[in-house]
C-alpha cells in the first residue's frame, strides 16, 4: 500500500471521527437543554463575556 | 402553530469576541483564493488588457459593495448580514430572498473551494510519480480529502467562532504575503524575469474578441473580490460593530484590490494568454515558471492555504445566514439554536455539511461556481435598492451611523450599472445556467409566500432601535 493509498484511508477514518463527534455532541447537547434555551438567541443581543469555550 | 415568544430564564446567545483584524481575515480569507485560481479564465474570454480591465472594473464594483454594505451594517448589527438588512430596510419576501442567495453563494462557493483542495493533492501525487506495485502510474482518489476539508472545517466552526477566523486571519496573512513574495522575486521593476512586451507582443494577446470580450471577461473578473461582503456576517460576533466592520472590510477591500492587481501583472508577463485563460493553478505555475523551489513551495502552500480560508469563511457566513432566517423562523425555528458551550450555530454548521459534499463531489466544478457567482451577483443588486432605500427612509441624522459611505447615491447607481453589465455577461456564456436559478428562486417565493410566512416571528422581526422610517 502506497503512502498515497494510506492518506486516502486515513482522510476517511478522520472524516468520520469528525462527523461522529459533531452528530455525537449534536445529540448531547439537545438532550441536556430544553429547546427553549437553545433557540433563546435574539437578534442584536450584545454579550461581552468571553467565558465559555471559542 | 403561534408567532407569540416564550422567553426563557436563561439565554444563550453568540459571542462577541472578534475584532477587526478577524473581520479582515473573514473577508479576505474568503475571497483571496480567486488571486489564486479562477481570475485567470477571464483571460480566455477576452485576453490579457480584457482581464486587467475586468479587474478594475469589478474592483470598482466591490468597491461600491463595501461602502454601501459597511455603512448599513455598521447600523444593522446582526448576524445574518444583508438577510437582517433586508429584513429591516425592504421587507420579508426580499430578506427571504437575500438569506437564499448568502447562503447558496457561500457553500457553492465551499464547495468549488473543497473540489480544488482535492484537486491539489491529486497534481502533488502526479508531480511525485506516485505509482502501483505494479509499476504503473496511480491516480490519486481526491474525494477522501474533498470530504476531510469540509469535515475538519465543518468541525472547527463548530467549535468557536474565536479559534475558527483567527485561524482564518493567519493563514490569509500568509497567503496574502506570499503573493507579494512572489511579486518581488520576479523583479517588476526590470524586464529580466517579466516579459510583457513579448506576451503581448500582438493583437491578439491583448483583445483577441475585441470589446465583447471584455463584457464576457467580466463575468470571471467577479473572482478577484467575490466574497468580501462576506464581512458583514460576524456583526453579531465583533467587539464593536461600528468600529469593526468597516475597518475590517474597506482594509480588506484595499489588500484585494493590491493583490489582484500584483496577480495579473506577474501572470501576464510569465505565460502566454493561451496558456494562462485555461490554467488551474496560474499563480502556482508562476512560481514553477520561476525555477525557484523555495518559491514553488511558499506558493503551493499559499494555494492551500487560501482555498483553505475560503472554504472556512464561507463555513462560517453560509451557517450564520441559515441560522438567522431559523431563529426568525423563515425557515424551521430548530435552525436558530445556539451550542451553550461553544456559542455557534451548530444545527446549523452540521446541516450544510452534506450539502457542500454532495455539491463538491457530483456537480462539476463550473457549474457550482456559475451559481455561486449568481447568488453573489443578485445579492449586489439588492444592496444597491437596498442602501438607497436605507437613505430614503433614514436619512443622514436620524441615526447613528458608524460609517457614511460617500458620494451617494453615485455608488449604489454604479453598482446597479456594472451588475447589468455582469448579468449579460453572465447570460452570453452560461444563460440557461441564469433562467434556471431566477427560476428556482421564484419557487421558493411562492413557497415563502403562500406557505412559510405564516410561521415567522413578525413582532421580533424590527430589532433596531430606530426612529420610525422617513414619511410613515
Amino acid at each position: 500500500m502506497s503512502t498515497f493509498e494510506m492518506m486516502e484511508y486515513g482522510a476517511w477514518g478522520l472524516s468520520a471521527v469528525l462527523g461522529l463527534w459533531m452528530l455525537f455532541d449534536m445529540i448531547r447537547t439537545d438532550r441536556s437543554y430544553s429547546e427553549d434555551v437553545l433557540t433563546s438567541s435574539r437578534e442584536g443581543e450584545i454579550e461581552d463575556k468571553l467565558d465559555g469555550a471559542h | 402553530m403561534t408567532t407569540s415568544t416564550q422567553v426563557p430564564s436563561e439565554r444563550i446567545s453568540l459571542l462577541r469576541v472578534l475584532g477587526p483584524g478577524h473581520v479582515w481575515g473573514l473577508g479576505v480569507g474568503i475571497v483571496l483564493v480567486g488571486e489564486y485560481m479562477g481570475w485567470n479564465f477571464s483571460v480566455g474570454k477576452g485576453g490579457m488588457m480584457a482581464a486587467l480591465i475586468a479587474c478594475w472594473v469589478a474592483g470598482l464594483l466591490y468597491t461600491c459593495v463595501a461602502m454601501i454594505d459597511s455603512e448599513v451594517t455598521s447600523t444593522v448589527a446582526a448576524a445574518g448580514g444583508q438577510y437582517a438588512q433586508a429584513k429591516h430596510i425592504v421587507g420579508p419576501l426580499m430578506a427571504f430572498n437575500v438569506g437564499l442567495f448568502l447562503v447558496f453563494a457561500y457553500t457553492m462557493l465551499e464547495a468549488a473551494n473543497a473540489w480544488t483542495l482535492g484537486y491539489l493533492v491529486q497534481t502533488v501525487s502526479g508531480m511525485m510519480g506516485v505509482t502501483g506495485p505494479d509499476g504503473a502510474a496511480l491516480t490519486v482518489w481526491d474525494k477522501p480529502f474533498v470530504v476531510l476539508t469540509i469535515m475538519f472545517l465543518a468541525w472547527l466552526n463548530y467549535r468557536g467562532v474565536h479559534t475558527s477566523l483567527t485561524f482564518n486571519m493567519v493563514i490569509a496573512a500568509i497567503a496574502f504575503v506570499a503573493v507579494i513574495v512572489l511579486f518581488l522575486a520576479v523583479q517588476p521593476w526590470s524586464n529580466d524575469v517579466l516579459k510583457h512586451s513579448e506576451m503581448m507582443a500582438s493583437k491578439d494577446g491583448l483583445l483577441p474578441y475585441g470589446w465583447l470580450g471584455v463584457v464576457a471577461s467580466l463575468h470571471f473578473g467577479l473572482w478577484y473580490y467575490l466574497g468580501i461582503e462576506g464581512t458583514t456576517q460576524a456583526a453579531e460576533e465583533v467587539r464593536s460593530p461600528a468600529r469593526s466592520l468597516p475597518l475590517g472590510t474597506m482594509t480588506g477591500m484595499i489588500t484585494l484590490l493590491l493583490a489582484a492587481t500584483m496577480t495579473w501583472f506577474i501572470c501576464a508577463g510569465l505565460m502566454p494568454w493561451e496558456y494562462l485563460g485555461t490554467a488551474a493553478t496560474p499563480m502556482f505555475d508562476a512560481a514553477r515558471l520561476t525555477g525557484s523551489t523555495p518559491l514553488m513551495v511558499l506558493l503551493f502552500i499559499g494555494t492551500v492555504f487560501a482555498t483553505l480560508a475560503s472554504a472556512n469563511g464561507c463555513i462560517n457566513d453560509a451557517s450564520r445566514a441559515w441560522f438567522s432566517m431559523g431563529r426568525d423562523r423563515y425557515l424551521p425555528e430548530w435552525f436558530g439554536a445556539v451550542h451553550p458551550v461553544y456559542r455557534t450555530p451548530y444545527r446549523s454548521i452540521v446541516f450544510l455539511v452534506p450539502l457542500a459534499v454532495i455539491f463538491a463531489c457530483f456537480v462539476p466544478l463550473d457549474q457550482i461556481i456559475t451559481f455561486s457567482i449568481l447568488s453573489g451577483l443578485l445579492g449586489y443588486t439588492f444592496m444597491a435598492i437596498n442602501v438607497m432605500m436605507f437613505r430614503s427612509k433614514w436619512p443622514l441624522g436620524s441615526i447613528n451611523r458608524g460609517y457614511v459611505h460617500p458620494m451617494h447615491p453615485l455608488p449604489a447607481i454604479v453598482l446597479l450599472l456594472l451588475c447589468a453589465v455582469t448579468y449579460f455577461a453572465v447570460f452570453l456564456g452560461y444563460g440557461s445556467q441564469l433562467l434556471a436559478m431566477m427560476l428556482f428562486y421564484i419557487v421558493a417565493s411562492l413557497w415563502f409566500h403562500f406557505h412559510r410566512y405564516k410561521y415567522v416571528r413578525r413582532g421580533n422581526q424590527f430589532t433596531m432601535q430606530w426612529p420610525r422610517p422617513h414619511g410613515h
